[in-house]
């Protein structure tokens, strides 16, 4: 039985912010010819080619200036970061290696891949979003719990 | 230039997006990932959101050869699924899981001026330049 905690739960906000992501993909396609994918446009980055970079920055740097953006016209909305510094240094070493292993991310596989209906993309997520319960269910309930 | 200015655009309202959805906040994705706790269902709201407006979007892409702006269309060739693929995301979902933080939202908290996204962007970013030295060194020796 699933227990729905919906004293947090806020599909409106959510649905409104999916729409946004959404419409970001939408224009990242239809406007520059690509896909939205976080990790492979961060990873590009890395090993730079020549007339490759300044695409790249700009969209990372209106990622990272969203915040900026937004308190110009609100607060902030909550960013709870729960775990330690040790289990953030590991799970960013993960998502970095293991995105970049599986050529995407929620972005590029969960959002980009599933809107084209690519079966890779649909694998991907499948398997991302598998560990990704599974490791909170150890984390929180087995050993944690 | 019109090419990096529609790409800022692009990651603004990414960004924006996941603001509003409260993906940039991880107690709200692990709440998520919590099925076994009690489970907040919003993130599936994001996804569907997002994947509502995409299906249009790359339904007209698939059509084009260039983009809006005069561009080519570059959309993954390969819709094989290999090791790599299924490996990699299982890891990036373990990661995911721990922290609460895929890459998206991991950048705009950093933008938010929050010391732990920091350190995990740089831990990402970390495990991006692993993964492309152990890359260029299996290359060279092939």
């Amino acid at each position: 039985m699933i227990d729905i905690a919906w004293d947090s739960f806020t599909p409106w906000s959510a649905l409104l912010g999916g729409v946004l992501i959404g419409l970001a993909a939408a224009s990242f396609i239809l406007l520059n010819g690509r896909i939205a994918g976080i990790s492979g446009i961060l990873g590009g980055l890395l090993v730079p080619r020549s007339g490759d970079i300044g695409w790249r920055a700009a969209f990372m740097i209106g990622l990272i200036g969203a915040p900026a953006a937004w308190i110009m016209m609100a607060e902030l909305p909550p960013i709870q970061i729960e775990a330690g510094f040790p289990a953030i240094v590991i799970a960013g070493l993960m998502v970095g290696i293991g995105t970049r292993y599986g050529s995407g991310c929620t972005s590029g596989h969960g959002v980009c891949g599933l809107s084209r209906l690519s079966p890779r993309s649909l694998v991907a997520t499948l398997c991302f979003m598998g560990t990704g319960f599974v490791t909170v269910y150890l984390i929180r309930h087995a050993f944690g719990g | 230039m019109k090419y990096s200015l529609a790409a800022f655009g692009s990651g603004l309202i990414f960004g924006l997006g996941l603001l509003v959805s409260g993906m940039a906040n991880p107690e709200k994705v692990l709440g998520f990932l919590d099925i076994a706790g009690l489970w907040d269902p919003s993130l599936a709201f994001v996804m569907g959101g997002a994947i509502l407006v995409g299906v249009f979007a790359f339904a007209i892409a698939r059509k084009r050869t260039l983009s809006f702006l005069g561009y080519h269309m570059k959309l993954p060739a390969s819709d094989r699924v290999d090791t790599r693929l299924v490996v990699g995301s299982l890891m990036f979902g373990a990661g995911w899981g721990i922290a609460g933080f895929c890459p998206g939202p991991g950048l705009v908290a950093l933008g938010a001026g929050e010391i732990k996204a920091a350190v995990f962007v740089a831990s990402m970013i970390a495990g991006m330049v692993i993964f492309e030295t152990v890359e260029s060194s299996r290359r060279s020796t092939q």
